[in-house]
């Protein structure tokens, strides 16, 4: 941890984006999390993310728990839109603002105590019910604010610090969100930003429930040998699946690729995701395969990366429920009060 | 690429790049550092130990440094190094205890020096403690050479050089011979020194040659000797209207001296560009503060005179050409003769080396343009007892490359006079030294200040210029001088990278604010340079390169904009970083001795 603020001055040549901001004007305060936490990456990776795709800071409202995982909103987007809920009650507060105004992007970062234990139940319904939103689960294993306890996603057999063995059967949420019907689901890890940074880009431009479950390590209580969330556990058991480039708009294509090796997917609005294949047999718009492909390979003791899936016509819970386009705060009073033959009409229809 | 030998001295020195640029090598963020904590003293000493004038050379060094400093790449302007070291001198308290000792026990040679100027002094300075007699001979009455008789009093007291020269002069194992002109090599030569350093400087100013100069000669100057007389006080007053020929610090300082001697209309000609004129900026600045005009492009034609006095001058308008070499011309632009009317021309267009005194037959060899011919490192002469330094040795430069040489050359008569070979020079050596204090607290101030550069107050003008004596640079306060050496980057504490302690958590990345770091495949330096998180391109800085990491990949590290602030390190979680003092022990007799007492 760091007492003083990151020093304001930049490197004289940083790029600016579309809107004229450099990568650094994405930032926030300064990390209170231990030194070398995975957290950390995955923030800079959603800085350079939401930097490179260009998004405007005020139409961003990030969405947290409780947690070392649920304190990094403060380290990013600075300039948005926060809210650090109850412990594992994220995701109901995001469903709930969303339902309120459908215009902003809604960014959920929560952690495996958070979205694993606690909020199990509130994790299965928010993506069940489809809300547009990029879900990250930065999962380090472990109870790492209290020390260093098996978390609900610590693998089975997996050592913690001081030598006990995890004799409880891990819950993998990546697993979990593709079951329950996520229509963008992605496995990372915080020391792999050339992957992560796409796939978070892919998230955020997704039109439904996007999920991502990021590998962090904890750099106090589970990088030792023994722990499978460690850096070099993690490194030496890495499976990726493909690479993910998002293409925005009229980007020029310049890479050249074998036939076969690439797949595109276009999602409503327009971007491209291209996926550069690392394994031929994968196939991430087949739901049922990918769920039997995660399973076969993590009992081989592999860790399966990449973009696992992705739907390309996504739906959401506005479109299910048929909800008023405009946010609930810009609703005047005519739209508010339709008067009494509209509600003659309503009353007309339940009879 | 190959990893970075951070043992060799050099690498860690380049970062520091004032110190780097330096001809003196002086440790400039340690005696920031000393400032801010208001240790004056010390930092005047960390000064005198290196560059031996620092009250003098606060106030009219060159500066090599500023154009060098880190923070000019980083926001607008450089620190402002040369005022700091003024603030050092200003504030201190008595240090003469403190000086290098001077044994009274000698050790039986005499070593000769030609000119009290910086060079000389510096050649003695090094050579008395280690009991050596030398003798400095200078036709002038007091010490000092051009700092004295060029330097104008407005800005450099003469109390500040007597004090300084004394520190060398008046301690005992120097023996001053003032207003005693060498006139005769030869004859110093026999009089059985056991070797001569020849610091007599660059006396000759250049002359101009144009119809007219001949019959106007009565008010038509060189520049420095017309400065000396003035420094000298034989010249107290100067014609109305004066135009200063020359775009150098020679014509800065006399335009500025005549300016406060009554000339009203003061103008300088230069017959190149504004940009390409030889003069610090900084002066080019006070002498436009003080109203002095600055015309460019104008080559002198002839001088106008009526019955043996001065009326003026006619110029020639010229641009400037470039050929395919991309060497400069200067042709005649078309334009009307630009006519400048006046009672006085001063002539500062260059100087040049003059050894009437060494007598062509002795076995001292002179190149085609009269300089001396010397190895440039050791400084050593045809003759082996004689060594050049200072404007004599490679011609005209300024007092800090003068200190420069000093060094050097009394290395070389230490080792000739102990009968060593004067090119077995001594080995730099470099110390490293850990800051960490705590997990995030580290022995030097690593908060970087956002202050822009402070400007440094100066007398009024309408004061200033009623008084050539009058110092019209006030100097920072000690306020201003705490605020600006906050601006200090401490380019000296040095990021060190330990491989085998890094698990590549990026967490050194992720936090540098400048995008210094980079973890990646090994390649090419001009390649990987162009693949770093921030593209590499300032081709003068090194990259910092270290293997051994558990993935394969390299840390690279651009050394270019690093802030030194030592988050990389805050970050780390195993102390792969940690942040180094580097201390240089430059090769020079004596060494000095860096372990500083408190005031």
């Amino acid at each position: 941890m760091s007492f003083l603020p990151k020093p304001k001055l930049h490197h004289p040549k940083l790029p600016v984006n579309e809107l004229g901001f450099t990568r650094r004007d994405y930032e926030g305060a300064i990390s209170t999390l231990c030194a070398g936490c995975g957290h950390d990456s995955i923030s800079a990776a959603i800085i350079q993310a939401c930097w490179e795709l260009s998004i405007e800071p005020h139409r961003v409202a990030k969405m947290s728990g409780i947690g070392c995982s649920s304190k990094t909103p403060d380290y990013f987007l600075g300039a948005s839109h926060g809210f650090n809920s109850v412990h594992g009650r994220m995701p109901s507060v995001l469903t709930g603002a969303n339902l309120a105004n459908r215009e902003l992007l809604y960014l959920g970062v929560s952690g495996d105590g958070d979205s694993a234990s606690i909020g199990f139940g509130q994790f299965a319904h928010s993506i069940r019910r489809a809300v547009n939103m990029t879900y990250i689960v930065e999962n380090n294993g472990v109870y790492g604010l209290t020390k260093g306890q098996f978390s609900a996603t610590s693998d089975k057999g997996s050592k913690a610090k001081k030598g006990n063995v995890n004799t409880d059967e891990a819950i993998d949420l990546a697993g979990i969100a593709l079951q329950l019907g996520a229509t963008y689901v992605a496995r990372s890890f915080s020391g792999d930003k050339a992957q992560l940074v796409p796939l978070i880009k892919g998230a955020l431009r997704h039109p439904g429930p996007a999920f991502i479950d990021c590998i962090s390590p904890c750099v106090a209580f589970n990088n030792h040998e023994g722990s499978t969330k460690s850096y070099d556990f993690v490194r030496e058991h890495n499976e990726a699946m493909n690479q993910l480039d998002v293409i925005l708009g009229r980007e020029t294509i310049t890479a050249d690729y074998a036939p076969g090796e690439v797949r595109e997917v276009t999602q409503h609005d327009g971007s491209i995701l291209r996926l550069r294949k690392l394994h031929e047999e994968y196939d991430p718009t087949d739901r049922v395969a990918a769920m039997h492909h995660l399973h076969e390979r993590k009992a081989a003791g592999e860790i399966v990366t990449g973009l696992l899936f992705i739907d390309p016509d996504p739906q959401d819970l506005h479109e299910h429920l048929g909800t008023v386009e405009l946010p609930l705060n810009r609703l005047n009073d005519a739209a508010l009060v339709p008067g009494a033959a509209a509600l003659e009409k309503i009353n007309a229809a339940l009879r | 690429m190959k990893p970075t030998d951070i043992r060799n001295p050099d690498t860690f020195h380049k970062v520091v790049d004032c110190q780097w640029a330096c001809p003196a090598h002086t440790p400039v963020p340690d005696y920031i550092r000393l400032i801010a904590a208001g240790r004056y003293g010390d930092a005047y000493m960390v000064n005198w130990h290196s560059n031996v004038f620092p009250g003098i050379l606060g106030r009219t060094c060159d500066r090599p440094c500023e154009p060098a400093c880190r923070r000019g790449r980083v926001e607008e302007e450089p620190v402002a190094i040369c005022r700091l070291k003024r603030v050092a001198a200003d504030n201190k308290a008595d240090i003469r205890a403190r000086l290098t000792p001077i044994p009274s026990q000698k050790n039986g040679k005499r070593v000769a020096c030609i000119g009290a100027g910086p060079a000389s002094l510096t050649v003695a300075r090094d050579l008395a403690p280690l009991g050596y007699e030398v003798h400095v001979f200078d036709g002038e009455k007091q010490g000092g050479g051009f700092i004295r008789s060029q330097i104008p009093r407005f800005r450099l007291p003469a109390e500040v050089i007597d004090e300084e020269v004394g520190y060398i002069t008046d301690r005992g194992g120097v023996v001053t011979h003032y207003g005693q002109r060498v006139e005769s090599l030869r004859a110093l030569l026999d009089a059985g020194y056991d070797a001569v350093f020849v610091g007599s400087g660059a006396p000759r100013g250049r002359d101009l040659d144009v119809p007219g100069r001949k019959e106007a000669a009565a008010n038509i100057h060189i520049g420095i000797d017309w400065l000396s007389s003035v420094s000298f006080g034989h010249v107290k007053e100067v014609g109305r209207r004066v135009i200063v020929l020359g775009g150098g610090n020679t014509a800065m300082d006399c335009c500025r001296s005549a300016r406060r001697l009554g000339g009203e209309q003061v103008t300088v000609v230069v017959r190149s560009g504004f940009e390409e004129m030889k003069a610090s900026p900084w002066e080019k600045e006070d002498a436009m503060r003080e109203g002095i005009p600055i015309l460019n492009y104008l080559v002198p034609k002839q001088v106008l005179h009526e019955a043996g006095r001065l009326t003026g001058m006619v110029f020639e308008t010229v641009r400037a050409e470039y050929d395919a070499k991309g060497r400069r011309q200067l042709v005649p632009s078309g334009e009307p003769d630009v006519t400048i009317e006046a009672d006085e021309v001063l002539v500062a267009i260059g100087q040049e080396n003059a050894f009437p005194w060494i007598e062509r037959d002795i076995g001292l060899e002179f190149d085609r343009w009269g300089l001396p011919v010397l190895d440039a490192v050791t400084h050593q002469s045809s003759i082996p007892d004689v060594f050049f330094g200072g404007d004599a040795a490679f011609g005209p430069k300024n007092i800090i490359w003068a200190v420069a040489h000093g060094h050097a050359a009394a290395i070389s008569i230490d080792l000739h006079c102990r009968g060593e070979d004067v090119r077995n020079r001594p080995p730099q050596g470099m110390q490293l030294i850990s800051q960490k204090m705590g997990i995030h607290e580290w022995s030097y101030d690593n908060d970087v200040s956002l202050d822009l550069r402070y400007k440094v107050p100066h007398a009024a003008e309408e004061v200033a210029l009623r008084d050539i004596t009058l110092e019209v640079e006030l100097g920072y306060d000690r306020e201003l001088a705490f605020k600006e050496a906050q601006r200090c980057l401490n380019c000296d504490v040095q990021t060190v990278f330990s491989a085998n302690l890094c698990i590549e958590c990026d967490a050194c990345v992720d936090i540098c604010p400048t995008d210094c770091i980079t973890f990646t495949p090994n390649g090419e330096e001009q390649e990987l340079r162009g693949r770093l998180k921030a593209p590499a391109l300032n081709l003068d800085q090194p990259l910092y390169v270290a293997d051994g990491l558990k993935t394969g990949r390299v840390m690279v590290k651009d050394e270019d904009v690093c802030l030194h602030c030592g988050m990389c390190a805050e970050r780390c979680p195993t102390g792969a970083w940690d942040m180094q003092q580097f201390l240089l022990e430059a090769a020079k007799a004596p060494r000095p001795t860096p372990a500083l007492a408190a005031e």
